[in-house]
């Protein structure tokens, strides 16, 4: 979808560490990425690598941990593994089940110099 | 461009201008790097937080000035053409009060839109996006700007005409209103899910055509309740009428409920004021004695 504007504010979060932390290069990224939250991991690392050049984090190496997607059926009430918004409960079948986890796009850790 | 705001990208225009900044950007532009001495001895920075923090934190900027004011603010999302402008004339219309409506377009290009709801009579500032497929609070927030926008009144946002991004994206709006036409295809809520699942209402638009169409209107509902179980749905039409009355109590109940709320606030901070002023009496009083 918009991996664009994900990598701005990527590099928006980087920079307002940056500043806090103050650290004046980036050799890591690692962001997490929910099954989920609608963004591509490889249109992501192909915007992460535009976004950056001329900035701290031109050449880090982009770790992306994939988050899995989880829902709770609003039929048999259990918890289950979903790889899709609006697929069925694999358990009981039914539908809808419920997104609880894998939603999110979180930067997590930094490797600084 | 300045990565550090999101601003300042040679592209988003309001009202046809690019927008100044009410304040001075702190950070240098271009490589931090270059000509400095540094040594290379790398250790871990703890994060932890979304990427869509900066936006988030618009969002809420602009969250906070609505419920100051009592403004009920929606966010109209759809594919082009799905009849979002031509909907939002006749909403408007059904309003008697237009004092207390504005409106805020988003378009990649072209005042048309905005255009087209000034000559109904309210106030409405168009935001030209560039290249970008979505409208971001930021852009929202300097738009209000240019809008006076009047106490208890309703705040329409057309995003631009994209099924995809806008969902990720909170303008700080009370609700999502998504809106599908049904020339369109049934299956629109499965293949673009974010969207209906980041909604509150799917207005099922341009009903007045499905004589002419092998359109399922359950399997449509069927299809957006598995995204979205509690999505609340209305068939309308801008032509005929139809749902425009189920719409326009909709707004009034949220319009209401926004305004309300305000109060309820004031009258809190005006209790609050009167027991700091009765606290500080009795101290004074007390002091004396």
């Amino acid at each position: 979808m918009h991996e664009m504007s994900l990598a701005q504010g990527v590099l928006q979060v980087i920079e307002d560490s940056a500043r806090s932390n103050a650290f004046t290069r980036v050799k890591t990224v690692w962001l997490e990425i929910g099954e989920l939250s609608g963004a591509d991991v490889e249109a992501m690392r192909f915007c992460f690598d535009a976004v950056v050049k001329g900035t701290l984090a031109e050449g880090a190496q982009l770790e992306i941990v994939a988050t899995e997607g989880q829902g709770r059926c609003l039929t048999c009430g259990q918890t289950v593994h979903i790889q899709l918004r609006y697929e069925p409960c694999p358990l009981c079948g039914c539908y809808p089940v419920e997104p609880t986890g894998g939603l999110e796009m979180k930067v997590k850790e930094l490797e600084v110099e | 461009m300045c990565t550090t705001c999101g601003c300042g990208q040679g592209e988003t225009k309001i009202d046809g201008e690019e927008h100044a900044h009410a304040y001075v950007h702190a950070h240098e532009h271009g490589s931090l790097l270059q000509g400095r001495p540094h040594a290379h001895t790398s250790r871990m920075v703890q994060v932890e937080q979304d990427i869509l923090a900066k936006n988030n934190q618009y969002a809420s900027a602009n969250r906070s000035r609505f419920a100051e004011h009592g403004i009920f603010a929606l966010n109209l999302v759809s594919s082009p053409g799905s009849g979002k402008t031509s909907l939002l004339t006749r909403t408007i219309e059904r309003f008697k009060d237009k004092a207390r409506i504005a409106v805020i377009e988003g378009d990649q290009q072209t005042s048309l839109d905005a255009d087209r709801i000034r000559a109904t009579g309210v106030s409405a500032v168009q935001i030209n996006t560039g290249k970008g497929c979505h409208l971001d609070a930021h852009m929202v927030g300097h738009a209000m700007e240019k809008l006076a926008l009047a106490d208890d009144s309703l705040l329409l946002i057309e995003n631009v005409g994209n099924l995809v991004c806008p969902a990720a994206f909170d303008l700080g709006e009370a609700h999502k209103v998504a809106i599908l036409s049904v020339t369109e295809g049934e299956d629109k809520p499965l293949k673009y899910p974010d969207m209906f699942a980041a909604a509150e209402v799917m207005l099922l638009n341009k009903v007045d055509l499905l004589p002419y169409l092998s359109f399922n209107v359950p399997l449509c509902i069927e299809y957006a309740r598995r995204v979205n179980p509690y999505i609340r749905v209305i068939l309308t039409s801008a032509v005929s009428g139809e749902g425009m009355d189920e719409w326009r109590e909709w707004i009034a109940a949220g319009m209401e409920q926004a305004a309300e709320q305000k109060a309820n606030e004031v009258d809190t901070l005006k209790r609050r004021v009167a027991a700091l002023e009765a606290e500080l009496k009795n101290a004074w009083s007390e002091g004396r004695g």
